[in-house]
């Protein structure tokens, strides 16, 4: 789900990178390495951030900066995206390079995964053909002995040039030898001697023509035979960052431009077509790591991976793998709606206490009835509503949702569901975003980013709305409470309300394929375009830290966001209710207004407004429906969901009412936060508002003809 | 079918062969590369998801899905 404080909230706008040095001796530390090593949690270990870990590639997705102090320096540590290259295939994979090529840390960590080092030591030595101020860290130690995968760590030193430090970051081990490296690294001026990575003969001969001129050029600021590598290569992202970088165009040299095209041809005449030298650079680098692998790593136990091997054969099996996703989806629904419901009446009983203690507060105070209208039967209201219906649930899902993500669950649900996705002409690592949708729509948006294909990342962004986040559930779980499983009692309603809950997912993971392949069809024409996952080894959760972590960076965030807005949202509501014009109050003039086009699908003026209103944050959608019901009729106590299904009965609601309100809950714009994200991440206001079409006609149209069957069924 | 040519997508589960050389081009053939599918690598088929389609491979020590379109742009010798 990747929500941090960062990525939840407003905070996504702002992922420009600045990096302020409290004194100007503060060394900037460049954290690199393949996605899901452990680099989040060596970065949270060190800097104490709260950087959301999880066990899937492509968690970071902006630079996260954090600080540390180690001796007598301080350290600000930039987290940047995890990437097996930097040979720049997608968004991330530039956000490293050119952090690691032109942001001009002090020293770039590699961190690495002990379990499959070979293929991790590609990126370092791509690092250290960049810059020799690398330490490497090799992560995950304690995976590696449990699998009997032995690494010589001084011999891996010596053939790479720099200092390696093994480490477990979850259990702080090696961290403070990690420390000292990069300490020794950024201070020290003496130089390590990285391995030379000697390419054939012919391309060897191609650098050596243009590089002098680099150097003569551009001089310290980049790495000449590095440089010289990349021109060859035609890497256009890179050398529009590496002359962005410089402050003019490399290739605006004239002599230059000719070396380059000298050596170009020099190669062409010897077979090295750009393909090829692509092909060789890479075949080089691969080579060498295998070549040094095969010097440091013994592998006791042949077998290291059979125990992932046969959980595979169960969680993505063609008779097992999806019926055992949707139980484990049910069984956390389950969970989190029997587990929320006491905590919720609990936590309603001593709101409503508390606002009788505050009535007679304000009769004894004697205030006029307007404060005491607008602080408590406004504000104080619509904020225990959200803190007790929202509190609960997100408490439980999170932590358990994050259980499933630490395990290495999500990216076999990729896996299993790739299928339908390549069908829909999207891609299979929409469905990373679509659960990082189910925590928050806007980090879905951001998380869109592991997608390579522009047209399919925009799919992945337009449609990931159709996922309920936590603002939604609540709504959804107490309406089914209320109008769905009424008839059933204890075990078997909790049962039936996760069914019901599931079919409302199932429905949205359906609303998203049908979408995502009429897109492709229209105006994101396309084919599906390549398809590469890991399925990273399945790891022992880290139960304290999830825990932690779910309540502290989601739970209380996300609760926090959305008491603010409820603040202010319940004090409008308030003055609209209260203030009359010709006898009639504001609310209900606006929802008079609203009303005649609210019933062509099944809902009412109050409850689109409530949802216009809601823009803000959709958790106090139903706070509001509920104070404009009550400044209609007469006051009452709200102490459980059975009154406040009858204050909804008493103003019309029928079922028909009901499933309106969680389809078109489901499928209607997104809050304001993800919109901003969206036009944020697709830089177009034309996208941001067909993200926002889409869903709103998707709901309309579906309620539509919701509302109006039932009516011609005669079913209500 | 020792030492026979094929694309890695007709590899059947459990069955190890050696890359010979991709047919792909461009990025695609570059996110090969990357994935450490250079000549000579050894890489066995695992198993494929519940529909079908993509199929997991061991690619140097990594579990990789692979779509089969992919799949089919590599040559593998098995042996």
């Amino acid at each position: 789900m990747g929500l941090t404080s960062e990525s939840t909230g407003i905070g996504v706008l702002e992922n420009k990178l600045t990096i302020v040095k409290s004194t100007p001796v503060d060394k900037v530390i460049a954290l690199a390495g393949n996605p899901n090593v452990g680099k989040s949690t060596v970065f949270n270990s060190l800097t104490g951030l709260n950087q959301h870990t999880g066990n899937w590639p492509g968690k970071t997705v902006t630079n996260a900066q954090g600080r540390y102090r180690h001796k007598d320096k301080n350290f600000i540590m930039v987290d940047i995206p995890g990437t097996y290259s930097l040979m720049a295939n997608s968004i991330e994979e530039e956000v490293a390079r050119d952090f690691v090529c032109f942001g001009q840390p002090d020293a770039t960590v590699v961190v690495t995964d002990a379990t499959c080092l070979e293929r991790n030591l590609n990126l370092v030595l791509q690092t250290l053909e960049i810059t020799n101020k690398v330490v490497v860290c090799v992560n995950l130690i304690d995976e590696a002995e449990r699998k009997k995968i032995k690494i010589d760590y001084s011999k891996l030193s010596k053939h790479l040039g720099v200092p390696v430090i093994p480490t477990n970051a979850r259990s702080n081990k090696g961290l403070d030898k990690l420390m000292d490296a990069v300490y020794d690294i950024s201070t020290k001026d003496t130089a390590s001697h990285p391995i030379k990575i000697t390419y054939d003969g012919i391309i060897e001969e191609a650098i050596e023509m243009v590089k002098p001129k680099i150097e003569e050029i551009a001089g310290e600021k980049v790495n000449s035979r590095w440089a010289a590598l990349k021109l060859l290569d035609s890497d256009d992202t890179l050398l529009e960052s590496l002359n962005n970088f410089l402050g003019f165009n490399l290739l605006d040299d004239e002599e230059l431009s000719g070396l380059v095209d000298m050596a170009k041809k020099h190669l062409v005449d010897n077979g090295i077509g750009e393909e090829q030298l692509r092909d060789r650079i890479v075949t080089k680098l691969v080579k060498i790591a295998e070549e040094i692998c095969r010097n440091v790593i013994t592998f006791e136990n042949k077998q290291y991976d059979h125990i992932d091997r046969k959980i595979d054969k169960i969680l993505t099996s063609r008779i097992f793998g999806i019926p055992v996703m949707l139980a484990m989806l049910g069984v956390i629904f389950w969970i989190t709606i029997t587990g929320a419901n006491y905590p919720s009446q609990m936590l309603s009983n001593f709101f409503s206490w508390i606002e009788e203690r505050l009535t007679d507060f304000f009769a004894w105070a004697g205030t006029p009835e307007w404060v005491h209208g607008l602080l408590v039967l406004g504000v104080f209201r619509t904020v225990a509503w959200v803190v007790s219906v929202m509190l609960p649930p997100m408490a439980i899902f999170f932590p358990l949702f994050t259980l499933l993500e630490d395990l290495g669950y999500l990216p076999r649900v990729a896996f299993n569901l790739d299928n339908f996705f390549k069908k829909a002409c999207a891609h299979g690592k929409q469905s990373l975003t679509m659960c990082m949708g189910f925590g928050c729509n806007a980090a879905g948006v951001i998380g869109c980013r592991i997608i390579d294909s522009p047209r399919e990342r925009l799919i992945a962004v337009i449609t990931n709305n159709f996922v309920p986040c936590n603002g939604r559930f609540p709504t959804l779980i107490a309406i089914i409470t209320m109008f769905f499983v009424g008839n059933f009692i204890g075990f078997s309603q909790s049962v039936f309300s996760t069914l019901f809950l599931t079919g409302v997912i199932l429905l949205g993971i359906v609303m998203t394929l049908l979408v995502s392949k009429l897109l492709s069809k229209t105006i994101l024409k396309g084919l599906p375009s390549s398809f590469a996952l890991e399925l990273p080894p399945y790891r022992k959760p880290q139960i304290g830290r999830i825990i932690v972590r779910s309540i502290f960076d989601r739970t209380l965030f996300v609760l926090g966001r959305a008491v603010s807005v409820a603040i202010p949202a319940g004090l409008v509501i308030w003055i609209m209710a209260n203030i009359h014009v010709e006898g009639q109050s504001l609310l209900s003039l606006c929802a008079g207004f609203l009303d005649p086009f609210a019933k062509l699908i099944g809902l009412d003026g109050y409850i689109l407004m409530a949802f216009i209103l809601g823009f803000p944050a959709n958790e106090i959608v139903v706070p509001i429906i509920i104070m404009s019901y009550m400044s209609t009729t007469s006051m009452m106590e709200l102490e459980n969901l059975n009154q406040l299904k009858q204050l909804l009965l008493d103003n019309g609601w029928t079922w028909v009412t009901a499933l309106c309100v969680m389809l078109f809950s489901l499928m209607h714009w997104p809050c304001s936060t993800t919109c901003l994200t969206i036009r944020k991440e697709t830089q177009s206001w034309k996208w941001t508002l067909i993200s926002i079409l889409v869903p709103t006609l998707s709901g309309i149209v579906i309620c539509f003809i919701v509302a109006n069957l039932a009516r011609l069924l005669a079913l209500v | 079918m020792t030492g026979e040519q094929i694309t890695l997508d007709s590899l059947p589960i459990g069955r190890k062969a050696k890359v010979k050389f991709l047919t792909s081009d461009g990025p695609i053939r570059r996110r090969m590369l990357d994935l450490g599918l250079v000549s000579d690598t050894v890489v066995e088929a695992l198993q494929k998801s519940p529909s079908g389609d993509p199929t997991a491979y061991h690619i140097r020590g990594a579990v990789i899905a692979l779509r089969s379109e992919e799949a089919k742009k590599i040559m593998v010798e098995v042996n």
